[in-house]
């Protein structure tokens, strides 16, 4: 079996910059559509009477969507090269639809944000450069879209891509690239622009195929979420008591000394089990059952880490939270059932500190709520401890959502700062 | 012991990512169920589930919404892993809806029960208490399945609205509800047709029969070869002829069509998926040609 490679990749855009058009491109030049697929939108493009085949067409949805003609939830898409297999979210990028593009990124390594080259970059486009840094997609890709528009001008790409540099120079990314493309006729998506013989970089589809994402895992803080507890009762595993879960972040191995939060309990790893067979070494992502030399108590929730590196444990945190509800609003005072790794508690908003405009960056101070689409800074009192890094040290132990308690409704996003005073 | 590198293969990530769901589910759940209709992507759903819980034994039920209108292969083969498992085996049948009363059969050349299996898998979801029910749709299979959750929740009527579906982040996943709701939560949903079958070929799951090349007697409709069968009307210019072919999905005999295949090992049919230009569903759902939102239809009426 050849080792392809699983990337995600989140794609956003203001309305019309192109990006069904462009991820329609993507697919259709990586022999990814069907006939089928084809023959339908090309009757639905008649029907319309567009007079070219309407590429984005196959990224639309619903038929709610379809009725008004735009993209208004997250769509996953599926791609593969010889090299890997992408999963695409493709999420809309206008202002109503932050939690989309918040969700999207929230599992990216590669973020694809659009701009219309006529247009240059818009509020929008540095509010999608601020969720993707804020989300800490490792990897953002600026592809300059609609180039055949603006007689594929060298001078116009680079003021765009200056404009947008001195811009994230604010943000925190970690890694920034431009491609000049047009997603209509095809240039730099897949093969290399004859009309742009100036730029000298990758087409789109070789870098995402090139970017190196593995690195992007935290492989050094070792955290084991405690997800279920495996005790089989019978004959031949009478004994047997193993602790299920997927690997956060960190590498486990047989005879590594742990402890247990919370109680505090150490013990040494007796062995890490799959139904293939137990495994010398265990990186982040995958999902096995540990089984201890010493009986201890452990459940759901409990977390399985390294003596010398733990995760803070507290229930005073400081956090961003992303509001993601049109019925109900974040008050401060207001309780919220709250799922962080495998544990769930409940969570009092103890302070809303500010909220950011998310177009200019700037802090609004004595906002009385967050709404929905609205970003802002909170301190939370949970009900019990969790075990937490801070999201930008890792993404799996430094995120949680929160829990609308009468409706049973995911009203929040949040990433974790650090311990809150 | 095998070595595992930091580096992880899609598929180690997809069968990690599934083990996930599944365990998540299962450890918010009261009464998780697994729906197994013996197809391919319920093979690998269950295959997943034993993985997820090993050593242990399955800790729930797997649950079949029978049509009365399936292959003999398919059952057999349904029978045969069921019992291997000793698992338990729940049957909600369309056909005692029927006889019963409580839906209609329709009638007619394209006469199908697809629609009919909403009745008898919401009475049995309701009957049995079942607050998640596994399903092994995906995402690239069709439009409506691409924006629905991994966790999707439905309402006391069963039903899934589109326009009011819970965010999902990270790998944290809501399965909250209140008596009388449920979860359907699909596992595999990030898995394309193709790691479906690279996936069965390095694992070695068993399939039914009928995935594979065989002949049989069959007529054409519509481009598609259905098989001859007692469940289907044939019109009179449907000519029967004996075909090589086999099936890329497995539903209905009334609804799923063949297609010519002489691909007779698992090698084999991952080289006919990577050279196809046409959709699974396309090549074999004729319910799905009916109307452009045909599926979506009827996911918000409770379908799987
Ligand atoms: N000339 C030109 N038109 C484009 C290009 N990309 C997209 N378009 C057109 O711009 C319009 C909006 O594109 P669409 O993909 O629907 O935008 P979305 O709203 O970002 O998904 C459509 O009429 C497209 O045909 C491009 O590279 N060049």
């Amino acid at each position: 079996m050849e080792h392809t490679e699983l990337v995600r990749l989140a794609t956003t855009g203001s309305v019309d910059d192109g990006k069904s058009t462009l991820i329609g491109r993507m697919l259709y030049d990586t022999k990814q559509i069907f006939v089928d697929q084809l023959e339908a939108i090309e009757e639905a493009s008649k029907r319309r009477g567009t007079d070219y085949v309407d590429l984005a067409l196959l990224t639309d949805g619903l038929r709610a969507e379809r009725e008004q003609g735009i993209t208004i939830d997250v769509a996953y898409r599926y791609f593969a090269t010889p090299k890997r297999k992408f999963i695409l979210a493709d999420t809309p990028g206008h202002i109503q639809y932050t939690r989309n593009m918040v969700t999207g990124a929230s599992t990216a390594d590669i973020a694809l944000v659009l701009v219309d080259a006529r247009l240059g970059v818009l509020e929008q486009t540095r509010r999608h450069a601020f969720i993707a840094s804020l989300l800490r997609v490792p990897h953002l890709v600026l592809c300059v879209n609609k180039m055949d528009l603006v007689d594929y001008s060298q001078k116009v790409y680079d003021d765009i891509t200056d404009d947008f540099r001195s811009f994230a120079a604010r943000l925190d990314i970690a890694d920034l690239r431009f491609v000049p493309v047009s997603a209509l006729v095809g240039d730099n998506v897949v093969d290399k622009s004859m009309s742009m013989p100036w730029y000298t970089g990758s087409p789109l589809l070789e870098i995402i195929e090139t970017i190196h994402v593995a690195s992007d895992r935290n492989l050094i803080d070792a955290r084991f979420p405690v997800q279920y507890v495996i005790r089989p009762h019978t004959m031949e595993h009478h004994d047997y008591r193993g602790y299920a879960g997927q690997i956060a972040s960190g590498v486990y191995r047989p005879g590594d000394d742990v402890i247990v939060l919370p109680s505090g309990f150490e013990s040494t790893i007796a062995s890490i089990d799959t139904f293939d067979g137990p495994l010398e070494e265990a990186p982040a992502g995958l999902s096995v059952v540990i089984r201890l030399e010493d009986h201890i108590d452990i459940s759901r929730g409990d977390m399985i880490c390294r003596p010398h590196n733990q995760p803070q444990v507290g229930q005073d945190i400081d956090a961003i939270v992303t509001w993601m509800s049109d019925a109900v609003k974040l008050r401060p005072g207001a309780k919220y059932g709250i799922k962080h790794t495998t544990k769930s508690a409940r969570a009092l908003v103890r302070d809303l500190h500010y909220r950011f405009d998310v177009s200019t960056l700037h802090r609004i101070e004595d906002a009385p709520t967050l709404d929905l689409n609205e970003i802002g800074r909170v301190t939370l009192r949970t009900t019990a401890p969790l075990f937490f890094d801070e999201y930008r040290k890792n993404r799996q132990t430094g995120s949680f959502i929160l829990i609308d308690e009468d409706t049973n409704n995911t009203v929040g996003a949040g990433i974790i700062g650090g311990a809150a005073l | 012991m095998p070595i595992v590198s930091y580096q992880i293969s899609h598929l180690d990530a997809l069968e990690a990512e599934s083990i996930h769901i599944i365990r998540e589910a299962v450890a918010e759940a009261e009464r998780p169920v697994l729906l197994f209709s013996g197809g391919k992507d319920s093979a690998l759903l269950l295959r997943l589930a034993v993985k997820a819980f090993y050593p242990a034994r399955l800790p729930f039920p797997v649950m079949h919404v029978d049509t009365g209108h399936n292959f003999p292969e398919v059952i057999a083969f349904r029978d045969a892993t069921v019992s291997e498992l000793g698992a338990d085996l729940i049957v909600a049948s369309v056909q005692v809806a029927i006889d019963e009363g409580r839906v209609t059969e329709q009638s007619g050349v394209n006469a199908s029960r697809n629609r009919l299996q909403i009745e008898p898998l919401l009475r049995a979801i309701a009957e049995n208490r079942f607050d998640v029910v596994f399903g092994g749709a995906r995402r690239d299979e069709e439009k409506a399945r691409a924006k629905e959750r991994v966790f999707s929740f439905r309402d006391e009527f069963g039903q899934w609205d589109p326009k009011n579906q819970r965010p999902e982040l990270w790998s944290l996943y809501n399965g909250r509800h209140r008596n009388g709701e449920h979860l359907r939560v699909f596992p595999i949903s990030n898995w394309t047709e193709m790691d479906v079958w690279q996936y069965i070929g390095a694992e070695g799951i068993e399939l039914p029969s009928v995935y594979f090349s065989h002949t049989r007697l069959v007529f054409e409709r519509d481009g598609l070869l259905m098989a001859d069968s007692d469940y289907i009307t044939r019109l009179d210019n449907e000519e029967v002829f004996e075909a090589t072919v086999r099936f890329r999905t497995v539903g209905d005999m009334s609804c799923t069509g063949a297609f010519a295949s002489t691909a007779s090992t698992v090698e084999e049919i991952i080289a006919e998926v990577s050279a196809t230009r046409i959709t699974e569903r396309g090549a074999s759902r004729a319910d799905d040609r009916t109307a452009e939102a045909a599926m979506e239809d009827r996911k918000r009426e409770g379908y799987f």
